[in-house]
């Protein structure tokens, strides 16, 4: 019962970083129709700016910064590489492919400075613990599901309620007809990139954070595992990439959690079980769980 | 002169190229030769998949890895230890069939969502192939067993020299990378060019439309990713005899990626394009490794001084090539070339025949040269 309880807090806790990255993910492709690959760097690039300004700033202002940095860059490689020709939807796989070699040159960059290092990102968790019933855990994964939650719920209440909100989901239903009516794409568009930014920086602290080592510059790989959260829930819906977050951060955690029934199936089988979900979910579901078969009109 | 002759005897430069280059160059740059050619099986593939059938794939290095370890165990040691010509052809089969048995999910999804599915094939393929060691060697994978035609090797032994230069592996494989990549390259021709080719750009345009003239819309999106895993089992035991040793790790998401750059930069929907592509991904890091002494800004290997390495600076360049071709030619090198020639033929315009003087590729526009950047159009 404890490995059950225990397991099920590191998975809700490993879902819940996900999330971000997956909702980044999700408000990109709303947004541009662009499968963000440079999504794993931006996250490394997060990472770094913490673990390299915390000495001088302090954990929040480094992370402030970092999430601003990280934010504005993203907004940047939209605007001025990817919106060359326009907000022009019909270009998204070629901007698609844009976002590779920004995420090539970014990680490299990146690598290059990190090398074979762990940096640690200096948050006020440390390794602390705490005690609840039989189970222990760590205060960084705490402290990542209410992040989460909380900046997931604001982030659901920016579509909602917010002008901005508005315009993206009027460009996600029809992007003509949105530009008819006065939404300026190509702004909408930068905003989103810039978001989805933020949430990557904010999610390197939490992968970062104890019970993993350190910032390595193999973190940014991680968002890779957000792919399968972001096509499990449907890749045009928010609340389908929370749920398909949960579903792949549960599945590794249990996977991993009872390796040693698992045995047959080989070592690090936790790491590729939710490839294995995802498959599984996308033949029933072609669409994934939450994504809407779209109607064609002739 | 008429068209096939015309077309055959401008093909005929480049072939007579190809095939003295190996009594020009040294090991070196056959091995990059080898490689492209690998790349380039690959990519016509993939070209296939993405220009044509509009679907986005990144299994392409499972299937590449299917396609090696297939060859390796078949015609090796721990396996069946087949003639290795038939171990090839099979290698090639199981390649397809791997893709057949992934067809309910490719028949049926579509476009990012197929690019993600295709993503698990990676990791999970790499699972098996680091857990099941009795076949595949395991973390250290295993060496392959050269292909022999007859008494032929195409291996070091026996020596073989022609016209006073002496053939060693390189050179022998050389011919063999130039004849599959010739099939290669009729081949994909053929299907792009005939009944399935239009049936595929037909449904990348519009899957409705194509459905309502009688395309069976989940058969050929399937077929189109059996006909793909096939020219990448090829490509992957191609890779393997070039490389005489497979490895897991070698078969990474990277790879994948690679081989989407490759089509994309040369040019989504065209052969000649995906070939140039494939060339272009492949050679560029060999040589900036090869020449890092002489550039300019880049450390040679082996030093520490925290400077920029040949390798990093190949993946700079690499990265940077790739969002700069795209920002300046969206449709790939195969439209920067096409557009080059039609406005050289516009200025050399008056002597010329009209026909040759309308923009595009002169006679019957091919799907290949129309699939390009097609608007979508508005429901």
């Amino acid at each position: 019962m404890t490995a059950f309880l225990d397991n099920t807090l590191s998975g809700l806790a490993l879902g819940a970083v996900y999330a971000l990255v997956a909702l980044g993910f999700v408000v990109i492709f709303k947004a541009s129709g662009v499968l963000n690959f440079a999504q794993g760097s931006l996250l490394l690039l997060g990472g770094y700016l913490v673990a390299v300004l915390h000495d001088d700033l302090g954990f929040a202002g480094a992370l402030a910064v970092a999430v601003l940095a990280t934010g504005l860059l993203a907004g940047a490689v939209d605007r001025l590489l990817l919106q060359r020709g326009g907000p022009d939807p019909a270009a998204a796989p070629v901007q698609t492919i844009v976002t590779i070699g920004v995420d090539i040159v970014l990680v490299t960059e990146l690598s290059r400075r990190i090398g074979g290092d762990l940096l640690s990102l200096g948050d006020p968790w440390g390794d602390a613990v705490t005690e609840i019933g039989p189970v222990t855990v760590a205060d960084s994964r705490i402290a990542a599901i209410a992040v989460s939650a909380v900046v997931i719920g604001a982030v659901f209440a920016l579509f909602r309620f917010t002008p901005w909100g508005l315009s993206l989901r009027a460009a996600a239903e029809d992007t003509e007809a949105a530009a008819l009516m006065g939404v300026r794409l190509s702004r909408v568009r930068m905003l989103a990139w810039c978001l989805a930014g933020a949430l990557a920086a904010l999610a390197a602290v939490f992968l970062a954070a104890f019970p993993a080592p350190g910032l390595e510059r193999t973190t940014g790989q991680i968002a890779l595992k957000a792919f399968p959260a972001a096509i499990l829930g449907g890749m045009a819906s928010p609340a389908g990439a929370l749920a398909g977050s949960l579903v792949i951060g549960l599945t590794e955690a249990f996977v991993a959690g009872y390796q040693s029934d698992l045995h047959v199936l080989g070592e690090g089988v936790g790491d590729v079980a939710p490839y294995a979900v995802m498959i599984a979910v996308l033949l029933v579901r072609p669409t994934g769980l939450f994504g809407a078969k779209g109607a064609v009109r002739v | 002169m008429s068209d096939p002759i015309r077309r055959t005897v401008r093909l005929l430069p480049p072939v007579l190229l190809l095939v003295a280059l190996p009594f020009y160059l040294d090991a070196f740059w056959l091995r990059i030769g080898l490689f492209s050619m690998a790349a380039a099986i690959g990519a016509v593939g993939l070209g296939l998949l993405c220009g044509t059938a509009g679907q986005l794939s990144l299994g392409h290095a499972f299937f590449l890895a299917v396609g090696a370890y297939g060859y390796t165990w078949f015609a090796g040691d721990p396996g069946l230890g087949l003639p290795p010509l038939l171990a090839l052809l099979l290698a090639v089969l199981l390649a397809g069939a791997a893709g057949g048995l992934f067809s309910p999910v490719a028949g049926r999804v579509k476009g990012i969502y197929l690019g993600v599915a295709t993503l698990a094939l990676v990791f999970l393929g790499h699972h098996v192939l680091l857990t099941a060691d009795s076949v595949t060697g395991g973390f250290n994978g295993r060496s392959v067993p050269p292909l022999t035609v007859g008494s032929f090797a195409f291996d070091l032994e026996p020596q073989l020299v022609v016209l006073g230069v002496p053939f060693g592996a390189e050179e022998r494989l050389w011919y063999l990378g130039l004849a599959l990549f010739a099939l290669t390259w009729w081949t994909a021709r053929g299907l792009l060019r005939g009944r399935p080719g239009r049936a595929l750009t037909a449904l990348r345009d519009s899957e409705t439309a194509a459905s309502v003239m009688g395309v069976d819309v989940a058969r050929y999106r399937s077929a189109a990713f059996v006909v793909s895993s096939m020219y990448a089992g090829l490509a992957g035991a191609f890779l393997a005899l070039a490389f005489r040793r497979v490895v897991p790790d070698y078969f990474g998401l990277t790879l994948s990626v690679d081989y989407l750059a490759m089509i994309v930069i040369g040019g989504l929907g065209s052969v000649a394009g995906a070939t140039a592509g494939a060339v272009f991904v492949t050679a560029l890091p060999l040589l900036m490794t090869r020449y890092a002494d002489q550039l300019p800004l880049v450390a040679s290997p082996g030093t520490t001084d925290g400077g920029v390495g040949p390798t990093e600076a190949a993946r700079y360049l690499y990265g940077a090539a790739i969002v700069v071709i795209l920002l300046f030619a969206p449709d790939g090198l195969h439209g920067l070339v096409r557009r080059l020639r039609a406005r050289l033929r516009r200025r050399t315009g008056p002597g010329r025949p009209p026909s040759a003087a309308a923009p595009g590729p002169a006679p019957a526009p091919t799907p290949s040269a129309s699939a390009v950047r097609t608007k979508e159009h508005t429901p």
